[in-house]
């Protein structure tokens, strides 16, 4: 079965959303596939059935305002649907997609990659223990569900995002044991000229410190969890000054929300032969393509943090540029907006980007016992003997020990093992490439892979003669 | 004390609650929530082994990327962070 658009769109975000409404109000057959149920993205993701109401919040208001639009146009939603492969097939993108368990193909003349970003989280002994999530995905339990990641939680990681977290947890009525942050009151002087055009969120961003230090919440500048306690939970963890000696502090806790910075989704880009190029203050790799999501694929733009880390704000802008682009290539008569509000709101997504990024204090944190690789239960000794024995590239690691073999197809493994080789060998880490991605983008079960097939029907060629 | 971010829980209002069960327990959780926050509410956090060694693991990423929160329903593997409560819904530890 297959079923033929104009186009898709893979990501039902701010960027991927606002990218199908303009080019479906152009006149454009558009198909928009997201793997939530709802569209929104991971900041503007939808509330669960289970909430009945709540008090609103910008996210859930930005989010509302989209799923409306959506819902009044005339873009056709596939929700729940994880697109697990494309190829170019001739004149057209084919699509596999998994939904309500079975598999299916979309095609598409034009395709829009919307795919958004994935959270670092450098390894620390301990946290691969139970109660320690992403500062991410902790915005995901926050948004979709309003549940606390636990009664008492630690908030830690770079950026904006922890302090987010951690006034989302007060929102919420939980309890913040303390905050810490690598990043130095310092470092956020320094980037406030690059946030003062976009006044509102920078005063968000000072009223969740403000909440913070009048609730007397313990906030640590300059600092990192060095460990997390616990067996079958958590129970606790140990908080160190960052480049000093120090033996650091204890908070009790029964939950650790920990980040270090967002990264763009590239995989699906990369298999389609988009160039990529090394960009920290855009969160690591990101791939070549101009503003208007152009780019030199014929028929593949790409848009959204997908592109490079600039926040929603940047993403919903760029959405409705991309939507535009594909409309005129694809003939329609479209009025092409302004780059000026983009580039204003990329400079402050940026700014912040380049405030989050993974830090050598923070990655001296990981011990020769620390699991770097999750799915394969790979300490950071593991991995150094790898790259000691003549292992030079993440693919390499990942050939010889399975780094990025597991379940998580290397997802949150490959960023800390890149930094591992650049320190080994001297090399910076713009030569470390991210390993060859390779389908299936997102797990699919075999059976639903293979879809329903009769043996006979197998093509067997004559075997050569003898 | 002054709050400048106000404390919304008591203005949430939720499904009703059902029983389902995880690993032989019964747990409690509201009706279209997803397993992994039910499942945090009741304080179960360890939802797996992981694949090599066995050692503990719970829900990381929230969003159905790093696969630590897989469980089985319906003899299917499947991650509690994109799977909803219902009545009696059976879920068990993949083994």
């Amino acid at each position: 079965m297959s079923t033929h658009h104009d186009i898709a769109v893979i990501g039902a975000g701010p960027a991927g959303g606002n990218a199908a409404l303009v080019a479906a109000r152009a006149g454009l057959d558009v198909v928009l596939l997201d793997e939530q149920p709802v569209p929104g993205g991971q900041v503007w993701r939808g509330k669960s059935p289970s909430i009945h109401s709540a008090p609103q919040t910008p996210e859930s208001q930005s989010g509302d305002a989209l799923r409306q639009a959506l819902t009044e146009s005339a873009v056709e939603q596939l929700t729940d649907a994880r697109v697990w492969d494309i190829r170019r097939q001739d004149d057209r993108w084919a699509l596999q997609v998994l939904r309500n368990g079975e598999s299916h193909e979309v095609a598409a003349s034009a395709l829009i990659l919307a795919t958004g970003a994935r959270e670092y989280v450098q390894p620390v002994p301990g946290w691969t223990t139970p109660g320690v999530i992403g500062l991410a995905g902790a915005t995901a339990l926050f948004k979709q569900s309003l549940t606390l990641p636990g009664t008492r939680t630690v908030v830690s990681g770079t950026g904006p995002l922890v302090f987010y977290v951690a006034s989302e947890i007060r929102r919420l009525g939980g309890e913040v044991a303390a905050v810490v942050t690598p990043n130095t009151r310092g470092e956020w002087a320094r980037a406030l000229p690059a946030m003062a055009g976009q006044p509102r969120l920078l005063g968000r961003g000072a009223l969740w410190v403000a909440d913070l230090m009048l609730a007397r919440v313990p906030i640590l500048w300059g600092h990192a969890i060095s460990e997390v306690f616990g067996g079958n939970s958590v129970t606790g963890v140990r908080a160190r000054r960052l480049g000093e000696n120090d033996p650091g502090q204890e908070f009790s806790a029964d939950s650790v929300c920990v980040g270090h910075g967002l990264i763009p989704q590239i995989e699906a880009a990369q298999m389609l032969g988009v160039h990529i190029l090394h960009d920290p203050a855009l969160g690591g790799w990101v791939p070549e393509v101009q503003p208007d999501g152009a780019t030199r694929v014929d028929g593949l733009y790409l848009t959204g943090d997908g592109c490079g880390i600039r926040g929603a704000t940047a993403a919903a802008l760029q959405g409705v540029l991309t939507g535009a682009r594909v409309a005129r290539d694809m003939g329609k008569s479209t009025h092409m907006p302004s780059l000026r509000p983009w580039r204003r709101a990329a400079k402050f997504g940026r700014a912040m980007t380049a405030l989050s990024q993974p830090r050598a204090s923070v990655a001296a944190l990981t011990t020769d016992e620390t699991i770097v690789c999750r799915c394969e239960s790979l300490r950071r000794a593991d991995i150094l003997a790898e790259i000691a024995i003549g292992a030079q590239s993440t693919n390499a690691v990942k050939s010889g020990r399975r780094a990025g073999m597991g379940p998580c197809g290397g997802k949150y493994c490959q960023t800390a093992i890149a930094a591992l080789i650049a320190a080994q060998t001297g090399k910076p880490l713009s030569e470390i490439a991210p390993p060859t991605p390779r389908p299936p983008l997102r797990p699919v079960p075999l059976s639903q892979a293979a879809g329903d097939f009769d043996y006979d029907d197998l093509p067997i060629p004559k075997p050569a003669p003898l | 004390m002054i709050r400048l971010v106000p404390n919304h829980a008591p203005a949430i209002r939720r499904s009703e609650k059902v029983h389902f069960t995880f690993d032989g327990q019964s747990y409690e959780g509201h009706v279209g929530e997803s397993l992994v926050s039910a499942l945090t509410r009741a304080g179960h956090l360890s939802l797996r082994g992981a694949p090599v060694d066995g050692a503990p693991r719970g829900a990381f990423c929230c969003m159905g990327l790093c696969q630590e929160c897989a469980v089985i329903v319906d003899g299917q593997v499947v991650e509690a962070c994109r799977t909803d409560v219902s009545a009696d819904l059976v879920v068990e530890r993949v083994r």
